[in-house]
């Protein structure tokens, strides 16, 4: 039937693109011993260098756990509500009522052609001529609606990778399409986009970064205020890439527990 | 307008349906199916056959022509069609069983779902079925443990919990290794022979058209060609596209 048609068989894999890192899972050695040997290097940095030398890099670490807080705030908040735009903007964009469907895919095409610090800009500054939000929801909200975008697009192309058999085969069973979608395509997507959704993750909080410039208090902006204070720019800029690699390799393996348990219940 | 409308479950009047760029899918067919009759197509891929058959429940919509279950003229409209299909149950030739779902779960579906049966009572109905399709323990299974005959089985026992009153098969065994072709048709042997069930098998299973079919149908072209009970059919066809088909598949 035609509006079976929107589903399209798609021989499509949803890609584990690791645009962010790369994903240590247990069958490639190559990667998980990169894995293994970046992880220990940046935490006996982390660990060594302010006792060997606690002058500056003890004091650095002192002053950056509340940015380390603020950076973990704007990206759980604003993954959150990526998740939230992304899963309804996803079902948006293969629903078969057109304007919504039209308006779903446009957002995401607007979105993905901007620069992310420039839509932080935007929110900021150029909305904030109209309503003047604070910094760090202007932040969230930029986040969110840029990585909405792209989890938007893995959620779309998840739910079109689903064989065109399980729609068919629900509702030949009697289920409305919307009952369709939500327990026979939707639980089987939600396994499938997991590692694609883990790697969005993990670039969300690299990409969090950028919101320093709104005067956040996020991990970059508090070594820049030290850097600047203290002229160990060297150092500071140091430590603060260790900090972030070991928190992303952390978050790596997750994405790898996630990608490998992915397929169990397949042949 | 037939007389004994009591005993004809499916009418199937006129149906055309074509694809788009594509040659007649289905040109005027007509077709009767009487309650308990058991109707195997067979035919040449692009013939039509499971154009047919995914017309019946609406999978496909067809052009034009009518199909009446029982008396009830079947609607093209969202609403009517699910009607329908809680009525008919249907089996493809890639078991598209769910794979997130076990055995179990895969049959209380629809019934607790669209049927609104209480959890337990669907699951006392699902044991039920497992045992007629011999598979009583694989109810915990996912469908990614189960061979592709054990997998085609569950799915007959999914369309069965909803206690249709058509079951269609589309090519049921033929994505199957030859020797789990035989537990499925034993099933189905089972269904139309025991439990009397109503049912339209597009399958190229000689043998199981001569065990349980009261009526073999050739399809050629978008057309039913040639009727007859199995062994008329396979022993003497009449037409010559019959025989060349026949001839190619024996």
């Amino acid at each position: 039937m035609a509006s079976l048609g929107d589903l399209k068989p798609s021989k499509k894999i949803v890609p584990f693109v690791n645009e962010s890192t790369l994903v240590p899972v247990k069958s490639n050695k190559q990667i998980l011993w990169a894995w293994r040997i970046s992880l220990c290097c940046a935490l006996a940095l982390i660990v060594l260098l302010p006792i060997l030398s606690p002058d500056p890099y003890a004091r650095i670490l002192r002053v950056l756990p509340d940015g380390i807080l603020n950076t973990f705030l704007v990206t759980i908040c604003s993954m959150a509500l990526a998740l939230i735009i992304g899963v309804l903007t996803g079902l948006g964009q293969i629903t078969t009522f057109t304007p919504v469907r039209i308006l779903c895919t446009t957002y995401v095409e607007i979105v993905r052609g901007i620069p992310l610090l420039i839509q932080l800009f935007y929110i900021y500054y150029a909305l904030g001529k109209f309503v003047a939000l604070p910094a760090m929801i202007s932040a969230i909200i930029a986040m969110a609606v840029c990585y909405g975008a792209y989890i938007s697009e893995i959620f779309r192309s998840g739910m079109q990778s689903i064989p065109k058999g399980q729609m068919e085969a629900s509702m030949a069973l009697g289920l409305s399409r919307s009952q369709s979608i939500i327990y026979v395509i939707l639980p089987q997507t939600f396994r499938i986009v997991l590692p694609p959704i883990g790697n969005e993750f993990i670039a969300l909080l690299k990409d969090s970064s950028l919101v320093s410039i709104l005067a956040i208090s996020d991990l970059s902006r508090r070594g820049r205020e030290f850097a600047a204070a203290t002229f160990t720019h060297f150092e500071t800029y140091t430590m603060i890439a260790l900090i972030y690699l070991a928190i992303t390799l952390v978050m790596s393996k997750g994405v790898a527990y996630f990608e490998e348990r992915t397929n169990y219940y397949e042949n | 307008m037939k007389t004994d409308q009591t005993k004809t479950k499916l009418r199937i009047e006129q149906l055309s349906k074509t694809f788009n760029n594509e040659v007649n899918a289905l040109q005027n067919v007509s077709l009767e199916v009487e309650t308990k009759e058991v109707v195997v197509i067979v035919g040449p891929s692009g013939s039509g056959k499971s154009t047919l058959l995914r017309s019946i429940n609406a999978l496909e919509i067809p052009d034009s022509g009518s199909i009446y279950l029982g008396d009830e003229l079947i609607h093209m409209d969202p609403k009517h069609i699910r009607l329908v299909r809680e009525r008919i149950g249907m089996v493809f030739q890639q078991f598209n069983l769910f794979p997130h779902l076990t055995a179990l779960q895969n049959i209380i579906l629809a019934p607790t779902r669209v049927k609104h049966i209480r959890k337990s009572q669907a699951e006392e109905r699902a044991h039920d079925l497992l045992r007629t399709v011999g598979l009583t323990d694989k109810a915990k299974s996912y469908p990614g443990q189960l061979s592709g005959g054990q997998k085609q089985r569950i799915a007959i026992a999914r369309a069965l919990a909803m206690d249709p009153e058509v079951m269609l098969f589309d090519e049921p065994t033929s994505a199957l290794d030859p020797e789990m072709i035989k537990e499925v048709l034993d099933v189905m042997v089972h269904l139309a022979k025991n439990e009397g069930m109503t049912m339209i098998v597009v399958s190229h299973e000689m043998g199981f058209a001569r065990a349980a079919a009261d009526r073999v149908i050739f399809m050629d072209k978008g057309q039913i060609i040639e009727t007859a009970p199995p062994q008329e059919l396979f022993n003497n066809p009449k037409e010559e596209r019959t025989k060349r088909f026949l001839n190619h598949i024996l």
